[in-house]
């Protein structure tokens, strides 16, 4: 069974069709790559799948049900957790306030143990803030677990942004263009964090990036979007001399 | 600056709050004692309520008389006790449990309050008045500060808290024109107080869901608009209600909310939503106040985070309405015009927002504000609202936004002078 299955996915914004017909299946454990040109209508795939808009038409069957239409938090209890392309961190929180609210649908003590720090709410406190530190470690950010987030380098903040998608315990992990903005080394170093959160959690990946380079060493599937379209899909080497592609992206991919 | 400031500080490091409590305990003595002889001595006209404030400005002739008191009554008394005993009460704070600690300091400061205040009535009900205003500052900073949405709602609530309790109170309780002869015994009056405030806190709050439910539908400034057609919207319910007396109030509210009543539903409240603020599902509500859509991505239910926020600050506005109805013994529509909402805003924006000790320092300030400036009636409209400017300007996250007070070097330290980290800010 795929772990995220999509077909005929459309929408339409107001009279602009962004999305266009989309269909996908990714298999658990895959890395899976989404690129196109800007305004292809990338992002609103991901925001479709989780929740954010409702597609006007198509569905997304996640683990066997469909989540079509389902509410943003409903589909990320399922398992489906994001980060943004502009960063979206809880600004005026700390990186672990942040990390530690992530946890929300899986905190026990309910409002009653919120409202008067009844006794089991110490503990499950405890729980979070050693799994949020241990996130933290994974991508090597637990220094800055104290500062607030608004305060910390942009690489960091993006790195915040991931551990704050693992602390929902996903199993489908959308990341939209993790390397936007940052400089090629940071970009290394987020390749060998997504591979390190691929091989160890056992997570599927899939990625909205631009650079080519990125996409091409990652995924084992590519799937190429213009106007809301598939235009390509296969693995790197078919995608790279693909002819529509490199027409859609006007030869920006032949330097990468 | 700094090193004045730094300097100004060794005067107090070391000394833990429980023995500054200790000094103001002492302090409230030795006024009882000798307060009156000292003020007549002076050529004060009495011990002066608060702090002298008031006296300042109706004759500033009298400033020096009343420096020469608050320093002989509370400066010396205080500061003198506070340092004999800080060796003692350093060495029995470090060994308490925290609990032990909290619950302590808070008695500590009921003695206190309640000792200086029970010299003089009207310290008493503005001491109670001050409670009653940290209740409905905190509470509002729920929404207006953790949850980031702009509510004018809290003297609707405290109107609906105010009405509810004291038809409970008076018809269970008194001998009303209205109501009929008491049905229990008016001696049971105390142990009934919070169950009626309790239920007036709720009809608070099932009035809040009908509120709640359209403006967090939908995303945008709907809350301030419709919050505020809330508050005029009770006020013309009540007018219309004859049997509680419609625009000519409703009163005969039997005396139940003495100081020690109305301090321990506040340090109830603050007690609440401390827990709640601190609780990781608590700080959610942040997160929808930063970015909403990235909270629900992550699996925030951001519709029940706001109806919550919403409904308790509404709960605990209706508690402070109720408390305010059985203090002040007579409640009108017009006592919960927009205008009291306006002076909770005020407390809040002052003290600054996300911050519970910001809360009770914006209510304690606006508080004296308001007493020193008494004597100028209406015109208090023209300097809060100029004094708000102005911190707005050098602080315009209000004077404790966003971070909680802490005092370190008052703290006691097991080892003598570690070096001192200033606080951040
Ligand atoms: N909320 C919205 N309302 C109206 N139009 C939108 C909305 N979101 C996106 N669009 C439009 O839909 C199209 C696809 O946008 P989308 O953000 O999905 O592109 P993208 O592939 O992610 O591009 P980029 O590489 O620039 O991030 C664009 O034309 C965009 O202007
Ligand atoms: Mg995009």
């Amino acid at each position: 069974m795929p772990l995220l299955q999509i077909e005929g996915l459309t929408h339409y914004f107001g009279g602009l069709r962004a999305v266009h017909r989309f269909h996908t299946r990714i298999e658990p454990g895959e890395i899976r790559g989404l690129i196109g040109p800007n305004g292809a209508g990338k992002t609103t795939i991901f925001n479709l799948t989780t929740g954010v808009y409702r597609p006007s038409e198509g569905r997304i069957v996640f683990e066997g049900r469909d989540i079509t239409g389902k509410r943003p938090h409903e589909i990320s209890r399922l398992g489906i957790a994001r980060t943004f392309q502009n960063l979206r961190l809880w600004v005026n929180l700390t990186a672990l306030d942040n990390i530690k609210i992530a946890f929300y649908a899986q905190i026990r003590y309910g409002l009653a143990g919120a409202f008067f720090g009844l006794r089991g709410r110490r503990h499950e406190e405890e729980r979070i803030e050693a799994e949020a530190r241990r996130l933290m470690r994974l991508l090597d950010i637990e220094q800055y677990a104290d500062v607030v987030v608004s305060a910390l380098p942009y690489g960091i903040q993006r790195k915040v942004e991931i551990a704050r998608a693992l602390a929902t315990r996903p199993k489908l992990l959308l990341l939209d263009e993790p390397t936007a903005g940052m400089s090629p080394a940071e970009m290394m170093d987020t390749m060998e964090v997504i591979r390190k959160l691929h091989d160890e959690l056992n997570l599927t990946i899939w990625l909205i990036e631009h650079r080519m380079k990125f996409v091409m060493s990652l995924c084992q599937h590519i799937q190429v979007l213009d106007f809301g379209e598939i235009i390509a899909e296969g693995p790197p080497d078919a995608i790279r001399n693909h002819p529509r592609v490199i027409k859609a992206y006007l030869g920006e991919m032949v330097e990468a | 600056m700094k090193g004045r400031w730094a300097r100004f500080r060794r005067w107090f490091q070391g000394i833990p709050v429980a023995s500054w409590l200790l000094g103001g305990l002492a302090a409230a003595t030795v006024e009882r004692l000798v307060g009156l002889v000292v003020a007549y001595t002076l050529g004060l006209s009495g011990i002066p309520s608060f702090f002298g404030l008031s006296l300042i400005l109706a004759n500033p002739a009298q400033i020096p008389a009343v420096l020469v008191y608050l320093l002989v009554m509370y400066a010396l008394p205080v500061y003198l006790v506070a340092r004999a005993t800080a060796a003692w009460t350093a060495r029995l704070v470090t060994r308490m449990s925290t609990r032990t600690y909290v619950f302590v300091h808070v008695v500590l400061l009921f003695l206190v309050v309640y000792f200086w205040g029970e010299l003089d009535s009207y310290r008493l009900l503005v001491l109670r008045l001050l409670a009653i205003s940290i209740i409905l500052t905190t509470s509002l900073n729920l929404v207006n500060g953790w949850m980031g949405e702009f509510s004018v709602a809290v003297a609707g609530f405290m109107s609906v808290g105010a009405y509810v309790s004291s038809i409970v109170m008076v018809w269970g309780f008194v001998d009303d024109d209205v109501f009929g002869p008491a049905v229990f015994p008016p001696t049971l009056a105390s142990l009934a107080f919070p169950f009626a405030l309790g239920l007036g806190g709720m009809a608070a709050a099932i009035t809040a869901l009908a509120v709640a439910i359209p403006s967090f539908r939908t995303r945008g400034d709907y809350l301030a608009i419709i919050t505020l057609a809330y508050v005029f919207i009770v006020k013309s319910a009540v007018e219309n209600m004859e049997f509680i007396g419609g625009p000519r109030g409703f009163m005969n509210q039997p005396n139940v909310a003495g100081f020690p009543v109305v301090f321990i539903w506040t340090a109830l409240a603050l007690w609440v939503i401390y827990n709640y603020t601190s609780s990781t599902l608590g700080k959610a509500t942040s997160a929808v106040r930063d970015n909403e859509s990235a909270a629900e991505a992550m699996t925030v239910d951001t519709r029940k985070v706001k109806v919550v926020a919403f409904l308790t600050h509404a709960f605990w506005s209706g508690v402070a309405g109720g408390l305010y109805a059985h203090v002040i013994g007579y409640i009108n529509p017009s006592s919960f015009g927009i205008v009291k909402s306006a002076e909770v805003l005020a407390m809040l924006y002052l003290g600054g927002l996300s911050s519970i000790t910001g809360s009770v320092l914006g209510a304690v300030l606006f508080q004296m504000l308001s007493e020193i400036l008494r004597p100028l009636q209406l015109a208090k409209w023209l300097v809060i609202p100029v004094v708000l400017i102005v911190v707005m300007i050098f602080r315009p996250r209000g004077l404790l936004g966003f971070r909680e007070m802490r005092f370190p070097f008052l703290q006691p330290r097991p080892t003598e002078e570690v070096g001192y980290a200033p606080a951040s800010d």
